[in-house]
């Protein structure tokens, strides 16, 4: 079995690739799906790290993975419904367009 | 390293990187929808099969049609869209200096060189178990949170009385 | 201690009360004003009569009792008043009282016309309560304040018709005279508790300041100028009495206070006010006959007798020409003051205090009388324009004469004469000069001369006063004070019975007292020094005794021949007539009516200085503290002026600096939020991977 630093590592790289496209790109739509892949790859660090402690029957990181998954389903619909009233409101998803709340 | 395991990690970081950098937003959406799979492979790779399943069920059934339809929803005339910013350099090189900071972290622990101990005795039985007893709080917390964003996601998303401009 | 010792304080503090009855009265009420005063009087006589019979019998150092009492302590001292009872306290009380009371029965009938008439017998009776409680201090603190209520119960009867401005004048100067004489005065009684630590007379142990071992204690110690203590003060407590008793220099206030009623000439400017400097001398005498060491008589009392001697003299020179029937009287009152202090420098208290004694009677004697002519000649004051009131006032043509005749001294049967002859008895045989003795014959010889020029202007001859309405005012006489509603002829006539009634009483007094006043039987005298009197012919018919009687007999007698050559056999027939002495010594007689010119030299010199000093400090206080005002005012409002503008540029534009600053910093900070989602979702990566480096770097440490 692959040793723990290796799913590490997977995540890591998914994390930061989930971090350069929230930072880079310019739909919203675009931002929250690196944030999806972000809460993924924190959710992969919770199993891995589950897989390979000392005391897997506690289940703590499969429990902390499902509530995440729950929490993520949530924040998507959330999310994606401010998108569509932000869209219907500026006529754009642009992000670097809608500044309104410029200091 | 075993090779499913750098089948499906190769597959998974390939179409995030295709997921972000894809010009044509359902492409990338599509290619989401991949990644979450081979996450999910992961997942069972590491017998945690019902998260597996779940990451399935959710992710890649619920949430990754719902994007779609928000990108649907949102689109102009042209679904293309510029992939960066102005300035995509700052973003890239952030996320380079954050992996590099924990593949760091990551190489130069003890932890990294862990060991499996043998499979554990999960099944939806002592899962099910679990949350009833040492978890039900969260789980509480969790269906209140869930039915306020669905009513919130319906309320925001509600046109208004008097019609959108 | 027996009652009348305890209760001596019932003598001053009777009159006290009526004095404050008739002060709160809301109505003057004359009958209830009058009535209070005499029979304050009254009752006081009774109990200075109880209080003279305490004193009879007792001689030497048992003659004196007293009685102290605390007043009040500050820490450890205690401060103790208290009144003292011996034959001087006595028979000085004896002679207020009567002779107070017949004075103030007299003011019934002279101030009835008058419309503060309670005003007048509050202010005697005053008068007669402080004067009283002068009299049996046994402390000088005491004293003194009953010496300053008797200033002020003078200023206050002399300028009782305060509308007129002469009056007014004169009080004023009565008070400020005698007040330079109280200032050393205080400033003695001051030395002396320093000297003594104490201010009481005679103490239960004989620790009083008056006793031996304080009198020891203080002609020993040498201050200043080789003067001893005991002399020092000494010296000053006798400034006090010269102002009070109108010595040279200080005499200037005495003739000016005629310008009161003449009921107050009479018993304050006669008998009694005056009479409290001589009292005062004989009452501290165990301090003036201190003789320090190296001088051959006591200093004070050196002082004492050549003061008394000058103003004897000089009061009988001025008297001589003055044509104001009170005037006369006045300076005749400040020689007969130069006599008593004469004769206690020379010979001792009961000299001094036995002239006093007797000139008490006829002069108050002489005062009333004059007050009944004044007032039977319709408030005319000036001799020239009286003449032939012996047939007019038979009575007090007849009581006058008494009196002129004891002033003068006209041998054997008044008491003037023994009084006299005791002082110059004594002056004769005192060691150092023979001046004084001189002066004093001299004195006597002016006397006899002048009251018979008195006597001759206004009683002999024809009266001069019809006159009057077609006369121009003479410089010499006084526009008469109130309204003559009488509305009689301008004759003038008798007094009424209760003006002439104490006249024959204080007449009558006069006599008699001669019988305990001669050598033969000195009883008076020597019962003022608590000794016994014995019967003695041969005190009377020795050579020395009865060559003095001859020798001042024939002064005497002199005096009134002189006086009734040049007045008496022609009596002036009209009254701007020139006097005859001026006739015949033009000069001197100038110098004399022009009362030496002392006034006129006061006001030259000190009153000039004074109001020159007063100006000073007028102009001292307008150009100098007035300045230093103005300047702290000018400083206080250019540091006022300089915060405004300190506020104003300094505090306000940091303040406004400040504020500029936050708001540039503000806009700066805000330009962090540019609405780009992408820089606020960049800055949070950067931030958590720093975190998340600083985290883990530092874990591994």
């Amino acid at each position: 079995m692959t040793p723990l630093s290796g799913y590490l590592l997977v995540s890591a790289l998914l994390f930061c690739i989930g971090l350069a496209g929230a930072l880079t790109r310019r739909n919203a739509i675009m931002v929250l799906i690196g944030i999806e892949l972000m809460l993924n790859a924190a959710n992969l660090n919770f199993i891995a790290f589950w897989r390979f402690s000392e005391h897997p029957e506690t289940q703590t990181g499969l429990m902390f993975a499902l509530f995440s998954i729950a929490i993520a389903a949530a924040e998507a619909a959330v999310g994606l419904a401010l998108i569509i009233t932000i869209y219907r409101h500026f006529r754009t998803a642009n992000v670097d367009k809608v500044e309104e709340m410029k200091g | 390293m075993t090779l499913p395991f750098a089948i499906i990690a190769g597959l998974t970081v390939g179409s995030a990187i295709a997921a972000m950098s894809l010009r044509n937003m359902v492409h990338c959406a599509l290619s989401l929808v991949l990644t979450f799979a081979g996450l999910a492979g992961l997942y069972l790779q590491l017998n945690a099969e019902f998260v597996g399943f779940t990451q399935i069920l959710v992710y890649v059934g619920a949430v990754s049609i719902l994007i779609v339809f928000a990108i649907l929803l949102t689109r102009s005339t042209d679904p293309k869209d510029e992939p960066a910013t102005v300035t995509p350099w700052v973003g890239i090189a952030v996320a380079v200096g954050a992996f590099l900071t924990m593949a760091l972290a990551v190489v130069s622990s003890p932890v990294g060189k862990r060991v499996a101990a043998p499979a554990p005795e999960v099944s939806v039985k002592t899962l099910g178990q679990k949350l009833m007893t040492d978890y039900v709080l969260p789980l509480e917390v969790m269906a209140l949170l869930l039915t306020a964003a669905m009513l919130g996601a319906v309320i925001i998303a509600m046109k208004d009385k008097e019609g959108q401009r | 201690m027996s009652w009348i010792l305890q209760n001596l304080w019932l003598i001053p503090v009777l009159p006290l009360l009526a004095a404050g009855i008739s002060a709160l009265l809301k109505r003057p009420n004359r009958s209830l004003a009058a009535g209070l005063a005499i029979g304050s009087m009254g009752a006081s006589f009774l109990l200075s009569c109880m209080a003279f019979a305490e004193t009879l019998g007792k001689h030497g150092a048992a003659s004196r009792q007293f009685h102290n009492f605390d007043w009040f302590a500050l820490g450890d001292t205690v401060v103790r008043l208290g009144w003292v009872l011996d034959p001087l306290t006595a028979a000085m009380v004896v002679m207020i009282t009567f002779v107070g009371s017949l004075i103030f029965i007299f003011s019934v009938g002279y101030m009835s016309h008058d419309e503060n008439f309670t005003r007048f017998f509050c202010f005697l009776s005053l008068f007669a309560a402080a004067m009283l409680g002068l009299i049996i201090a046994n402390n000088l603190l005491l004293l003194f304040m009953c010496w300053e209520l008797v200033g002020l119960a003078s200023y206050l009867l002399i300028g009782f018709w305060f509308h007129k401005p002469s009056a007014a004048a004169a009080a004023k100067k009565a008070f400020i005279t005698t007040r330079i004489g109280d200032v050393f005065f205080f400033l003695g009684i001051v030395w002396l508790y320093s000297e003594t630590g104490t201010l009481l007379f005679y103490t239960e142990d004989h620790t009083g300041c008056l006793e031996q071992a304080a009198l020891a204690k203080m002609v020993a110690h040498t201050t200043i100028g080789g003067l001893a203590a005991s002399s020092a003060i000494g010296l000053l407590l006798f400034c006090g009495a010269i102002g009070k008793s109108g010595q040279l220099p200080l005499h200037v206030w005495l003739p000016d206070a005629m310008e009161g009623p003449t009921p107050v000439s009479a018993l304050i400017h006669a008998a009694t006010m005056v009479a409290a400097g001589v009292f005062l001398v004989a009452r501290v005498y165990p301090l003036m006959e201190l003789q320090q060491a190296g001088v051959s008589e006591p200093i004070p009392l050196t002082a004492v007798t050549w003061i008394g001697a000058l103003t004897a003299i000089f009061g009988a020179l001025v008297a001589v020409s003055q044509t104001d029937i009170k005037r006369i009287l006045a300076y005749s009152t400040v020689s007969q003051l130069g006599y008593m202090m004469m004769g206690l420098g020379i010979g001792g208290v009961a000299v001094g205090m036995f002239h006093l004694l007797t000139h008490a009677f006829f002069k108050a004697l002489l005062f009333l009388g004059s007050g009944s002519i004044i007032h039977g000649c319709h408030e005319e004051q000036d001799i020239r324009r009286m003449g032939g009131i012996k047939k007019y006032m038979p009575v007090t043509f007849a009581t006058y004469a008494i009196g002129m005749m004891a002033l003068s001294g006209v041998p054997l049967v008044f008491c003037g004469f023994w009084s006299k002859d005791e002082i110059l008895h004594a002056a004769w045989l005192y060691q150092p000069s023979k001046i004084p003795f001189f002066l004093g014959l001299g004195g006597a010889f002016l006397t006899a001369f002048y009251m018979t020029r008195q006597m001759c202007f206004v009683f002999a001859g024809k009266y001069r006063g019809h006159a009057r309405e077609s006369m121009a005012d003479s410089h010499d006489s006084h526009p008469a004070v109130h309204e003559a509603g009488h509305g009689h002829a301008h004759d003038p006539h008798e007094s009424p019975a209760v003006m002439t009634l104490p006249l024959q009483i204080l007449a009558a007094c006069t006599v008699l007292l001669t019988l305990v006043s001669t050598p033969l039987w000195p009883w008076l005298p020597e019962y003022l020094v608590a000794q016994a009197a014995h019967f003695d012919a041969a005190k009377l018919f020795n050579a020395g005794t009865l060559t003095l009687l001859v020798v001042s007999g024939v002064v005497v007698a002199g005096g009134i021949g002189l006086g009734w050559w040049f007045y008496g056999l022609l009596p002036a027939e009209k009254p701007d007539e020139t006097d005859p002495l001026e006739q015949q010594f033009p000069e001197q007689f100038a110098w004399s009516r022009g009362k030496f010119f002392v006034d006129e030299l006061y006001a030259a010199t000190f009153v000039k200085w004074n109001a020159r000093l007063g100006e000073l400090c007028h102009d001292l206080d307008r150009r100098v503290l007035d300045l230093l005002v103005s300047l702290v005012g000018w400083a206080t409002t250019g540091c006022a002026h300089v915060a405004k503008l300190f506020d104003e540029f300094v505090v306000n534009k940091l303040f406004d600096a400040g504020c500029t600053e936050v708001r540039r910093g503000a806009e700066a900070a805000s330009e962090l939020q540019s609405g780009q989602i992408h820089q606020y979702l960049r800055s949070i990566g950067l931030a958590l991977v720093l975190f998340v480096f600083i985290l883990a770097v530092g874990c591994n440490k």
